[in-house]
């Protein structure tokens, strides 16, 4: 980085991390990002992904655990709200009900103890620029929820903030009005030339407006990058799934720029050594409908509904379902054959999701996790391993230390079974996330001992299912613990 | 004959009429009747001719006033704390300070009595401070719960806005808590002030020779001249109107009342 673009910074968040005291919960982890003067930057996420938390940390209301928010290079993360050269636009607007619009406004001016005429100065120009001139003398109850919202606006911008944070401003109006605004706030933006740090959870309000996004879940960054960046080259699954709709299939790697999925061979423009395990995502508008004999893939129509623009056409393919966005119609039950460009096809490396965990032994020589019987041969397991009698002995002759020697055992997602009664399994839990891969659902599920895990099923369950995890011994994978 | 929603008011209008209407024309009919039964002004005129009773009047108010003024005082920061403060159970600890109001009155205040005395000696010395004490106690409850009520439903995001604007906490105080919380100091004014002035049973159990209007009252019955009490308490209805009324108008701005 050089020089002359960390000047350019106006606000850095480093290594933020926000834990609350009273239940343990960490709403932010490892937060870091660095906004340039004049940017405007968008938290996106679904609810309870931190954004709000992460915003809340800069304008103050709440102080990061650790972790540093240097403004103009300064520490400011234990600094007072007052304090701080920064102002929000509240969700529910937070206008005063017992000051009338002038008041409202005036409020940060009257505090700075500006001359009256400055400030009547100052809120007549505020108020052209939201479009509610003379609405001085206007009770907050009068306005409509756009109208107050603007004027949380106005109060906000009168005070020239260094930088201007918004909280969902526009998730209580109605589509049309919030189209509107969302072209009103970015015009505004381009024309105070104020960073604005703004947090959605609609992504196409994050794609409409932002210069940067930077796309959160579960506190935690997942990718940040313009909104062309962010739609075309997601970084992970999650990413691709929450922005837009995306099919995403699992696929391998067959050649040099040649991926298989879906039961055919693409070509692609993502150089990923071969053999490797990938997922192939594909927007639906990216898919070229052709005769059956043309396409590389082919399928059988299931579903198609008019959107307006386009048709949404689902095809069925092997076991892989495809979602399609065309202008031109298909008949449920044809044949249609499939086709994609190379630079509609984004590769990402799938991630390792084995799930691992420890067992101790038992004097029986068998497996134990958290009070769960698991059959194992020690003999396979630990090398070099004789029984003698009853008693297992290591490679250099000494007796098996079953209090020392712990055993990791390793399963694949698409290995364990979930169901609906808990105790079933050999632990349980809730399903806190899933993404439609194709031909079976990616789920992670938080288990009661805290622990995260991948599971692949076929069947769809909902976000927040109490489920048993079923691991069959034989499709367990035992290793010594180091 | 078909049920109508309106005859869900059918029992609430008979309540109406058997315990407000009528009470209220027989205090009407007695004010202005003398003791031959005929009509008469005589009664009001008496009212404001009458020095004792004025004088009464007046250091009634101020008792009053003195009530009100240290219940304010206690209850403000109390309910500020209770809503404010991040506290487990914060219902009980409200429940705490609303107790008093179940346990039976002459209980309450015999136990008050007890505690004056063993610091005091004899109550007799000390009848004012005794008063304010005695009545404190007694209406104190009644001034927590609108002032808590209206604090505690006000939105938080308003501090925040405040504090983001530049407030310091006490500025935010000034500027937001208190102006929004007008309408819980008024319901809890009106609950303790008027009371207050009428109350002298509170005053009698202590042993009190202070006489407020409702110690005049209640002399003028025990001497079943129901004629000049009535009218001493048709005055006090009618101050209680106007205090209500002009307390209205100056609610007209603030979003909601305060629940009690």
């Amino acid at each position: 980085m050089s020089t002359d673009v960390k000047d350019d910074v106006i606000i850095e968040l480093k290594n933020l991390t926000k834990t609350y005291a009273d239940n343990g919960f960490t709403a932010v982890s490892d937060f870091s990002l660095s906004v340039k003067s004049g940017e405007f930057v968008t938290f996106l996420g679904p609810s309870g992904c931190g954004k709000t938390t992460t915003l809340r940390m800069i304008a103050g209301f709440d102080i990061p655990t650790t972790g540093e928010i240097l403004l103009n290079g300064v520490d400011i993360s234990k600094l007072p709200p007052n304090k701080r050269p920064i102002n929000t636009v509240f969700q529910r607007y937070a206008l005063f009900p017992h000051m009338n619009i002038y008041e409202n406004i005036a409020y940060g001016l009257k505090i700075k103890k500006l001359p009256k005429e400055e400030i009547d100065k100052k809120v007549k120009h505020v108020l052209e620029m939201v479009d509610l001139e003379g609405f001085e003398t206007r009770r907050v109850s009068t306005l409509s929820g756009g109208q107050q919202q603007r004027i949380a606006i106005a109060r906000a911008l009168v005070n020239e903030p260094q930088i201007l944070l918004l909280d969902e401003p526009l998730g209580a109006l109605d589509l049309k009005m919030r189209k509107e605004m969302q072209l009103e706030l970015k015009a505004m933006h381009d024309q105070l030339g104020i960073t604005f740090i703004y947090v959605t959870h609609d992504q196409e309000e994050a794609l409409t407006m932002s210069d940067k996004i930077v796309v959160m879940n579960e506190g935690r960054t997942q990718q940040i990058g313009t909104p062309e960046d962010i739609y075309n080259e997601p970084a992970n699954a999650f990413v691709a799934d929450f922005i837009g709709e995306s099919n995403i299939f699992q696929g391998m790697m067959t050649g040099k720029l040649k991926v298989r999925f879906c039961g055919g061979e693409f070509e692609c423009v993502d150089d990923v050594p071969e053999g490797t395990v990938v997922d192939a995502v594909i927007r639906p508008e990216d898919v070229i409908i052709t005769e059956p004999s043309k396409g590389i893939i082919k399928g059988k129509v299931i579903s198609v509904i008019f959107k307006g623009i386009h048709y949404e056409i689902t095809v069925e393919c092997g076991k892989n379902e495809m979602v399609i966005q065309s202008t031109k119609a298909a008949v449920v039950g044809d044949e249609v054959g499939m086709c994609i460009e190379p630079d509609g096809i984004h590769i990402m490396i799938a991630e390792d999701h084995t799930t691992r965990f420890d067992a101790d032994i038992t004097k029986d020589y068998e497996l134990d996790y958290n009070g769960r019987s698991i059959k194992c041969d020690l003999m396979k397991v630990i090398p070099g391993a004789e029984m003698k009698g009853d008693t297992i002995y290591t490679s250099s002759g000494e007796e098996l230390d079953i209090e020392k020697t712990k055993i990791t055992i390793s399963i694949k997602p698409s290995d364990i079974d979930m169901t609906d009664n808990a105790d079933e399994g050999i632990t349980s839990g809730n399903i806190i996330s899933l993404i439609y891969k194709g031909d079976h659902y990616s789920y992670v599920v938080r288990t009661v001992h805290g622990h995260e895990l991948f599971v692949d099923d076929e069947y769809l369950w909902n976000l927040g299912d109490t489920v048993g995890l079923i691991m069959p011994e034989d499709k367990m994978t035992f290793t010594v613990k180091k | 004959m078909r049920f109508s929603r309106k005859m869900l008011a059918v029992p609430y209008i008979i309540f109406l009429v058997c315990f407000v209407v009528l009470p209220l024309l027989v205090l009407f009919y007695y004010a202005f009747t003398g003791s031959d039964g005929y009509f008469t002004i005589n009664n009001l005129l008496d009212f404001f001719t009458d020095p004792n009773t004025t004088g009464t009047l007046v250091y009634s108010m101020m008792i009053a006033l003195m009530v009100t003024i240290v219940c304010l005082a206690i209850a403000y920061p109390l309910a500020l704390v209770l809503s404010f403060a991040d506290i487990p159970r914060k219902g009980a600890l409200v429940m705490v300070f609303v107790m008093p109001m179940w346990i039976n009155f002459t209980l309450r205040v015999t136990a008050l009595k007890e505690i004056l005395t063993f610091f005091e000696g004899n109550l007799a010395y000390h009848p004012l401070f005794n008063t304010v004490i005695g009545m404190t106690y007694d209406f104190l409850p009644f001034m927590i719960l609108p002032l808590y009520n209206s604090i505690s439903r006000m939105d938080r995001s308003l501090l925040e806005a405040a504090s983001d604007l530049g407030s310091s906490k006490l500025h935010a105080f000034m500027k937001v808590t208190l102006p929004l919380s007008v309408p819980g100091i008024i319901a809890g004014i009106s609950m303790v002030f008027l009371p207050a002035m009428t109350n002298y049973v509170v005053l009698d159990m202590l042993y009190n020779s202070t006489y407020i209007m409702g110690s005049l009252i209640g002399s003028y019955f025990s001497a079943y001249d129901w004629h000049n009490g009535s009218m001493i308490a048709l005055v006090l209805l009618v101050i209680i109107c106007i205090f209500t009324l002009l307390s209205e108008g100056g609610e007209d701005n603030t979003r909601g009342g305060a629940l009690l």
